[in-house]
Order: C-alpha cells, then structure tokens, then sequence
C-alpha cells in the first residue's frame, strides 16, 4: 500500500540525514579550536606531552581521517558519543538523563501552540473585518517579533516575582517528596511559565497561517457549492473551510519543530528547566564540545521525528496521498 | 496608483517605517551622543534611571550607560542583520534559481542539499558554528546566513518553476534568447516582489537570532549588543529589572517595524494583478 | 430543431420573475452597476438561456437569485420574485432553506467545485442534511440513487470515492446529482459545461434536458455560447454590458434576431459554415513530420506511482508552403504537444521533422537557438504571453535583437508591426493597457517580428470572447493573404478550424486519426470519432436534428 510505502521512505530518509548530520559533526569537532587532544587534556586537566600523546592513541587521532571519521560513525552507530570530561560522564547518558524534560516541555509547547494558534487564527479569520479579528492579528504579530528570551524573563519577573503566582525555576519543588498526582500537580505548575513562553512564537506563526490559510479556503468553489447546498454558515465553516485550510498548517508545523527545539535551549537556559537545551547552554559555557555536538545530533533527530509524525499525519488527512493507487 | 502611495494606504507599514528610521537615527548618531565606548564604566552600578543626569535608563551591573548600550546596539543588530540577509541571499538566490529554472536532476539534487539544511534546528546549528568558530561580528553573521538560506532557495525555485514554464518566457526562449537573458530579463524581474518582501522579514529573524545569541554569551565580545545587556542582567532581574526590560524593547520594536515594513512593501509590490483578470 | 422547446408551460404564473433588478458594483469597477433595471421571467418547466460575452453580466443575477454575490457586489434596486417572496429582501436564514431545497445550482468548473478531502457520498448527503431530511440510512440509498440518474459508471464505487479519482464530466455529473438531491423547483446552470471537451459537454447537455424533462423543472442556463442555447432553450436572454439585449423565444431569435449585437452573435459562431474548398497556394514542402514520438513520464516519487502517458505516437504529415492545416482533438489527444515539439518548446522521442531540408530535430543548444527564429509561436493565454514588466514595443523587438538586429532598427520594425496588427502607436505601452483580443494581436506581432517559415498557433483564440474570436481570426486571414504564412494552426474547437483550415488533422489518444482537406473531413468524415466530434457540437443542424428525431422515438 502506498501509505506504508510513504512511511518506509520517510524513516529511510531520516536515517540519511542522520547520518549525513553525524558526517557534518564529526568535521565540526575537527574545526574546533585547538587540537582535540588538547582540547581534552585540557578539559582532564593536564598538558603535558606524554599525556598528549597517549590520548592521541587512545582516540585514535594519530591515525588518518578517514579511520578516524569511521571510528566516530560506528561509535554513534553504537550510540557511543564520546566522553565528557567536565562532567564526567559519557555525553549519552547525559542526554538520557535530561532528554525526558524537553521532551514534556517542547512537546506541551507544540500541542499547545498549535491548538491555540488555530482556535486565534479561526476567529480572526471569521471576524475578517472586524475590530476584533484586528487585534488578534496584531497581538499574533507582537507575539511574532518578540525576543523569547526576552518573554521568559518578564514573566518571571511578573508571575514569579511580583505576583508569586507561579513558581520561577526548575522542573519541581526540590527538597519535598511528593508523589502520584500531588507530583504531576507540581510539576504542571513549573511547566506552566516556560510552556508558555516556547509556545507563544509558535502561535503566533499558526495564527497568521491559520487565517491567511482560511481566508483562501473561503474563497474556493466548494465553499460556494455547499452555500449553493444551503448549509449553515458554522457547518461550512468547520467541514469546508477549516478541513481544506489545515492542510497547509500540518506541513507548517513540520517546519516549525525545529524552532521549538531552537526556543528550547532559550527557554530551557533562562526558567533552568533541566533539560537539552540547558545542558546545551551549560556544555557551551564550558566548551565542552563533545558534548555541545552530541546534543546537537539529538536536536535534529528530534526535528526529524516531529517531521515524520506532521508528514504521516498529513497523510492521513488528505485523501490524495492515503487513496491514491 | 504609485508604488508608495500603495505603502502608505497601509498604515502599520507607515508605524513601521516611522519606528524604523528612529532606529536608524539613533545607529547612527550613538556615537555622536555617546561618544565614549559603552563599554567604560562611568558611574556607580545600579543607577534607576533618571536618577542621575546623562544616564536616562541608568547604569548596569559595572556602572555603564545603558543609554549608550542601547544606542550602539542600535549598530550592531541592523548591521548583522542587513548583511547576513545579504549572505543569506547570495547563497539562496542563484541556488533556488539554478534548480527551479533547469529542473531535472540538478533540482533534485539541490533541493536534496537544501532539505537537509532546513532540517537541522537553525538556532542550535547556529549555535555550533559560533561556537566552534568562536564568537566574533563574522562568526555571527556566517552562521546566519547559513541558516537563514533554505527558505530563500526555496522561495526562487517555486517562483522560478512557476515562472519558466509562463507563456512569454517560453515566447522569449522561441525567439531564441540564452538561458542567462531569460532569467536574468524574463524572470528575475516579475519574481523579485516576493524575494523582496522575504528579504524584509529574514533582516527581522536575523536581528532576533543575534540577540539569542548574544543572549547565550555567543556575542562579538568587542561589540555592545542588545541580547549581551540582557544577558548580562539576567541574573540581577529581581534588583534592577529595567536592565533587561528596555534591551529587549528595543528588540522587539525593531522586529516588529520591520515586519510591519514587509507587510506594506507585500501590499504595495503585489497589487491585485491577478484579480485583473475577471 | 430543438430538444427543449417541448415542453410547454403549464401555467401562466413564473417562477421566478426578476423585476428591475439592479446590482451595484464595488468602487473602483469598469462600471458602476453589474446589471441595471434587469427584467425577465424563468417559467414553470422551461429552459431559458441567458446569453452574453464575458463582463456581461449574466451570471449576476443568478447569483442574487442564489444570495451568493461576491463580497462588494450588492443588489440596490428591484425585485427577484420566487414562489411569493422577493428573495433580495429576506433574511439570509430564510434564503438558505430555499437554496438546495427549492433552487439547486450548478457551476463552471467540475475540478473545483467539490471538496477535495470529502467523500462523493459525504457531500451528497450533506444536502439532505442541510434541509433535515432523511435519515442516516435513506440519505445513503438516495445518494446512490441520484448517481445512478446522473449516468455514473459505477456509483457503487463512485459513492465512496473522492473528487480527484473522477473525471471532469463524472465531477459535474455528481453536482448535478446534487443539486437535484431535492427535486428543486428552479435549476441554475451557470456555464456548466464550458470547461469539458465537446463531446463529454454534449453528453452533460443531454443529461440537463433529459432531466429537465423528467422532473419537470425550470432550468436558467446561463452560457456564452449561441451554439447551446440552439440545442437546448426554450427561451433566450441576450445580455450586454448588464442590460437586456433581446429576449424572446429561442427559435424566433435564432432563426430572426432583431438586434445588431444578436445577429453578430449568432453570426460568429461558424457552426454552419462548411469550409470553401481550398488548395494550397503552391505545392512547395515546407515542414515534413515524420514518425514522431513522445512519452511523458512521470517519475511517481513518495505520493504517485510512476505514469506514462504517449502524448503522441507515430505522427507523420506534411505541411505546404503557404498553407494552413489545422489540429483538432480533444483534450489529451497530443495536438499541443505536437505543436510544442515542432517548436521544440519539447523534444520528441524519436522521429524526424524537416523544414525546408534542415532536420530541426538534430538541433540543439547553440545551433537550436539560432534557427528558432524560423518557426514562431502564438500562445493561448493573451494574459500570460506577455512579460507584464516589459513594454510592448519591446517585446516584439526581443527577437530581432537577438537574432543580431540593432536595438533601433528592431524598435522601429516593431511599431511597424503593431501598425499592421491594427495597434499603431502603441509600443511604449505595458501588457496590462491592453484587452485580451488587443494581446493576442500583440502576440501575433511578436510572432511575425522573425518573418518566420512557419507559425504554430496553439488554441489561439480559445481564450477570447466569440467575438473578439472572429476579429483575431480574421486578422489571421488578412495577413496568411498579405504575407503568405504557412500555418499550423491547433484547436479543440472544430468550428474555428472550419474557418480557417485548409487541410484537418483530427487526433485522438496522440494519433492521427485522420487527415485530409477540411472540406472532406467536414462533409464527408471517414472516422467514427470524426463523426462523434462533429454532432457534438452543439447547435449544428444535422447534429440537433439526428438527435431530436431519435429522442422522438423513445
């Protein structure tokens, strides 16, 4: 069937440009400053020249590139992704152990943002002429031009700090053993700001595609076929309208996972959210690069995988794609 | 009717430009006004503004101007941001136009290439690149541009696909003109409006990824910029919130001027030609 | 002579009855008002025929009628009277229980008019649905009923399809089907067949009268065409810039029209013209296609399987100098392609076309380039063939300078040839200055600019008011006497190819089917698919007559 085809393609695909991105950070890693060896020497603690060359031979970076370049895709292949000396501690249990955080909070973010994004852009689509589908379109555009990092710190300084609403740092109230749902309940007050915050961009590009997308819709012929039919305006609305104008937005929100990965790491640095992107912003006070470009390999495959879930669903949505044979 | 009497019916464009050109304004004379270098400290930290005269919004956590930051700041965005969209154009304009012109297996190929780029996170791939080539105005304005091309390559092809296949350019191809008088006088021309009113928009993205990363601690470290001053405040927003609060207006006022800026030159460069039709 | 005049009225009381119907249009429009103090009555059981050229205003009215004006246009004046109340001054509530219930509608374009993501079935059901009839059960059998009606192949299958898995015809067959779900009163067809080929618009045609028939209805067929309105109306409507030109019975208009507008109407449609016995001005070959070929392959990728479509398959023929031969076929028959690979806009397969000796398919690059000038081009789209950023003037010059003319002289051999396309004066002007019948008279300057061999002229006037159609094609005729151009002139539209031709290519699935000179082909067709195309089209005696006397013995 073709939509099991598609599927086969789209992971075929991904796994290339995995491997394509590990290709690229492996010549990454080799731009970086300094010799390796003494990158990590330095990151151990110790220069001098036998340690150097001992290390050398360790890593194999006395050996020609091309080895070395083997050495380093087999390694990942293995999901060795080489050793954080500042830490201490492999870079993939690193990640392991901050991946589930970012993925809590991009993914609120991106379900959140989406649903928002629609219901705003669907009414100042409807209110097309009116005063208030005007200043959703100009609130969606603040929101659009607004610094993220910028967000962040004013609604901590807002909800957190002068109305000590919400709580302003961290993933849950440390030093307290709660568990069950009292756990989850604290949880979701920390989510809460910093959810908020990643998605506010986000809704702000659905909501402005959203209404141009309808507005379009609005205009085609099988709108004016089910007005010929004597459809109520709401039915159109939903069944005609919005069904053809979300097309174009499941494709956008492809696009737009690899802004929420990028909005992570400014969002993650600023509410200290203990995820990717603050180990991210941590590995990069640091140097520490084998570090920085492993999180950046896991940045992608995550953009990778909401491409593929956007790219299945739209399959699901448009007939042409599911039936066509 | 005109082409800015077009722009100008649209009145957040006229804002827009009106924001803009303060903006300018101020990049330009900072260092008439400030002459020394926002770096120096010359008061006691912590100065609210007003407090003390010549220093409007105060002095930071080292006791400099922030008036003077946010003038010279002023420089820095719209000059990464002009010129990495100008990079960032290089790049994806002959690229988008190769492949959407030829076709075939150069498309193909290019579009594989350019694919690949849009699927790496464009903030943490910029990120890397600073990083790894240490911070510098260059640094920065390389890794932008490496980023911000996809969707101009992107952009030329569908109109350059669009465009090729036009009656008149096949009418010019009939009379037999080259491949370079045809794209350089059939369809460059009639799909500049869209690049145009793109390029727009990629200055304002660009000036919002440079504030990020300066934010991050990735800024020039010889050049005051807007996302530094927030950064730099970012752990002293409890005691002195205004630190952080003005940079980031500035920021937001820029971006959304040129947004505003690009919305007006898509109004005015695209009447409704193709409603003449009917 | 016609199929819809049998029925008779039944009773003396209209439908629907338009009184003074204003409708005012949005600032900034040609002109103020889309139709202005609009008057006529669809009675009961009729088929009237609203005629007029594009901007006429003729589906204005059928629009109010329906409450679907476009966003700007309203109505201002008068009254649209249907079964007791002025349907411009109720609410849009009480105008919505009326439409698919009471007045059904049909529009132009089968491809867009139905929802890509809905089911056939889905989008049948939501007229009951709309009007609270049926329930869940009845609505399906009803759905399956109607396509049945509608003359569906297969509407076990069609019911669940989606709109992109059926044909144009089979699209406008399921509007159709729609917008009888109710048994309306009143039918609007707005152009409904203007979009399909001949002979599925012939098929669509008769499904309207016979359906018409059955249920008894008042069908407003609103067309542009002379040649449907012989086929079909009981009455006509002639309109022109808004206001009425002439109405009457449509017999007694066709057969005696009483205004000018009227007679240069029916006059340009050439479907009675039988084409003069023409030879060639000399018997010198000046283009011999041999054994062409061509095979589009679509590549399938993530979304499509691979296709391959043979636009065209073992074409020879020749052409004389100085003569016109004229393509004709439906859509996908290969005539365009035919004409693109003799430009070499596309490049055949295999196969050889000479040109005065030279093998034009051994050119490429360089080479190609340099011979382009001796065959030349006349697009379809007046719109589209223009470079809107480049004045006209220019634009004819393009060519000569770069074929080596100076930019100076080419400017002046430009302004000479708009002269002789009856546009003097006009060079420094930009596309957009211009009607579409004035940029196809610029398109065909270009063409000549290159004093070229040979002209291909793809569906020149397809795209042009019947009218307008006439002039171009009379130009056409001015200048193959005056400067003896030999042309390839391709079209679906056998009435134009009538007019013109010397010689007829008809070609069906990218085969020639068959060829000879026009008048033989025309009187004497030796093909079934000749024949079949020739009695589609609509209002040509012989074709009505046949039919309307083997719809007499049913």
């Amino acid at each position: 069937m073709l939509y099991a085809r598609l599927i086969i393609m789209r992971l075929l695909k991904a796994v290339i440009v995995l491997f394509l991105i590990v290709i690229f950070n492996f010549f990454l890693i080799h731009m970086a400053p300094g010799d390796p060896a003494v990158v990590m020497a330095g990151e151990a603690g110790a220069t001098d020249a036998e340690f150097l060359n001992q290390l050398r031979e360790q890593f194999g970076l006395d050996q020609p590139l091309y080895v070395q370049l083997w050495n380093y895709v087999s390694g990942i292949a293995t999901l060795d992704f080489g050793y954080s000396y500042r830490q201490q501690t492999p870079v993939f249990d690193l990640i392991m152990d901050r991946l589930p955080a970012t993925l809590l909070l991009t993914g609120t973010a991106f379900v959140m943002s989406l649903g928002l994004g629609i219901l705003a852009g669907s009414m100042a689509a409807a209110r097309a002429k009116k005063l208030s589908g005007s200043l959703i379109m100009a609130l969606a555009l603040v929101f659009y031009a607004t610094p993220l990092f910028w967000v962040a710190l004013m609604a901590v300084m807002l909800f957190s700090v002068q109305l000590e609403w919400l709580p302003a740092y961290g993933y849950y109230t440390v030093g307290t053993d709660l568990t069950g749902f009292a756990l989850v309940l604290d949880i979701g007050q920390h989510l809460i700001l910093p959810a908020t915050t990643l998605a506010l961009f986000s809704m702000a590009v659905y909501t402005r595609m959203t209404r141009t997308s309808m507005l379009e819709a609005s205009q085609q012929d099988y709108v004016k076929t089910a007005r010929a039919k004597g459809l109520a305006p709401g039915v159109i609305q939903r069944r005609h309208i919005l069904r053809n104008a979300l097309l174009p937005i499941i494709t956008l929100a492809g696009l737009q996972a690899g802004q929420m990965v990028g909005g992570a790491i400014l969002t993650e640095t600023v509410f200290a959210w203990p995820g990717i992107g603050r180990l991210m912003f941590e590995a990069l006070m640091q140097r520490d690069y084998n570090l920085l470009l492993g999180i950046f390999f896991f940045s992608a495959a995550l953009v990778i995988a909401f491409n593929i879930i956007t790219d299945l669903v739209y399959g699901l949505v448009d007939p042409r794609i599911k039936e066509s044979s | 009717m005109n082409f800015f009497a077009r722009f100008a019916q649209n009145r957040g464009a006229l804002v827009g430009l009106i924001i803009l050109t303060t903006i300018i304004l101020m990049a330009i004379t900072a260092p008439l006004f400030f002459p020394e270098s926002p770096w120096r400290m010359l008061q006691r930290p912590f100065l609210t503004p007003f407090e003390v005269d010549g220093f409007p919004m105060g002095t930071d956590t080292m006791g400099r101007n922030v008036a003077a930051g946010l003038m010279h700041g002023a420089w820095v965005s719209l000059l990464i941001g002009l010129v990495s969209t100008t990079v960032a154009l290089l790049i994806g304009l002959p690229l988008g136009a190769i492949a959407g012109y030829y076709g075939g297996l150069l498309d193909d190929a290019l579009m594989r290439f350019t694919e690949f780029f849009q699927t790496i996170p464009s903030f943490a791939l910029a990120i890397v690149l600073v990083a790894i080539m240490q911070p510098s105005v260059t640094s920065i304005v390389l890794a932008i541009a490496l980023v911000s091309w996809p969707p101009v390559a992107r952009l030329v092809r569908a109109e350059f696909m669009s465009l090729r296949n036009r009656e008149y350019v096949e009418a010019a191809r009939l009379v037999g003109q080259g491949n370079t008088t045809i794209i350089l006088r059939q369809i460059l021309p009639n799909a500049m409006s869209p690049i145009i009113v793109l390029a727009s928009l990629m200055v304002a993205t660009a000036i919002l990824l440079e504030s990020s990363l300066s934010f991050l601690g990735l800024g020039d470290p010889n050049v005051m910029s807007w996302g530094y001053m927030i950064g730099a405040a970012r752990t002293v927003i409890r005691q002195a919130w205004w630190l952080s609060f003005f940079p980031g207006l500035a920021i937001l006022l820029t971006v959304l001027a040129l947004n505003l800026v690009g919305e007006g030159l898509d109004d005015a460069l695209n009447p409704k030609l193709s409603r003449e039709r009917s | 002579m016609n199929k819809g005049n049998h029925v008779t009225s039944t009773t003396d009381t209209p439908l629907l009855s338009l009184q003074d119907l204003t409708i005012a249009l949005p600032k900034g429009a040609d002109r103020a008002y889309a139709v202005e103090n609009l008057s006529y009555d669809v009675l009961r059981g009729e088929i009237l025929c609203v005629v007029g050229e594009s901007g006429s205003g003729k589906s204005m009215a059928a629009n109010a009628i329906m409450g679907l004006l476009p966003e700007g246009v309203r109505p201002v004046g008068g009254k649209a009277m249907f079964a007791g109340q002025d349907l411009l001054s109720i609410t849009e509530k009480q105008h919505r229980k009326l439409r698919g219930l009471r007045i059904g509608m049909i529009f132009q374009e089968p491809m867009t008019a139905l929802n890509p993501l809905m089911r056939v079935g889905a989008q049948i059901n939501e007229v009951f649905e709309a009007h609270s009839q049926l329930n869940r059960a009845e609505r399906g059998a009803k759905a399956l009923e109607l396509l049945k009606e509608v003359g569906l192949p297969d509407p076990e299958k069609a019911i669940r399809a989606y709109p992109f898995q059926l044909s144009g015809g089979q699209r406008q067959r399921v509007m159709i089907a729609m917008a009888l779900a109710l048994e309306p009163e009143l039918l609007i067809a707005d152009e409904p067949t203007t979009a399909l080929d001949v002979t599925t618009q012939a098929q669509i045609l008769d499904l309207i009268i016979d359906l018409q028939k059955r249920h008894g209805m008042a069908v407003m067929f609103i067309t542009h065409d002379f040649g449907v309105v012989a086929e079909i109306a009981t009455r006509v409507c002639v309109m022109r810039h808004g206001q009425i030109i002439e109405l009457g019975q449509a017999k007694e208009v066709l057969a005696n029209p009483q205004h000018e507008y009227t007679r240069s109407l029916i006059e340009a449609i050439p479907s009675n013209i039988v084409p003069e016995a023409r030879g060639a001005e000399t018997d010198t070959l000046l283009l011999d296609v041999k054994g062409l070929n061509k095979v589009f392959r679509s590549n399938g990728g993530l979304f499509k399987p691979a296709r391959e479509v043979r636009a065209l398959d073992d074409v020879s023929f020749s052409l004389a100098k100085g003569e016109t031969i004229g393509i004709v076929g439906e859509s996908g028959s290969g005539k365009s392609t035919l004409g693109r690979c003799i430009v070499r806009l596309e490049t055949p397969d295999s196969g050889t076309m000479s040109l005065s000796g030279t093998d034009f398919m051994q050119l490429n690059g360089e080479s190609l380039r340099r011979q382009r000038k001796r065959v030349q081009m006349i697009f379809q789209d007046p719109y589209a063939s223009l470079n809107p950023r480049t004045r006209v003037g220019m634009a004819i010059a393009q060519g000569p300078i770069a074929n080596g003319v100076p930019k100076q002289k080419a400017l002046v051999q430009a302004d000479d040839l708009l002269e002789l396309v009856g546009l003097a004066n006009t060079a420094n002007r930009f596309p957009h200055e211009f009607s579409g019948g004035q940029r196809q008279r610029i398109g065909i300057a270009r063409a000549l600019a290159l004093e070229p061999e040979l002209i291909v002229a793809d569906e020149a006037v397809s795209a042009l008011d019947v009218s307008i159609q006439a002039q171009i094609l009379k130009l056409l005729e001015d200048l193959k006497q005056k400067l003896s151009l030999s042309l390839l002139f391709i079209t679906h539209d056998l009435r134009v190819a009538a007019q013109i031709c010397d010689h007829i290519i008809v070609m069906q699935h990218g085969c020639i089917v068959e060829q000879g000179p026009a008048r033989d082909v025309f009187l004497a067709p030796q093909q079934a698919y000749t024949r079949q195309l020739l009695e589609a089209i609509p209002g040509r005696p012989e074709a009505t007559e046949a039919a309307s006397r083997q719809r007499g013995y049913k």
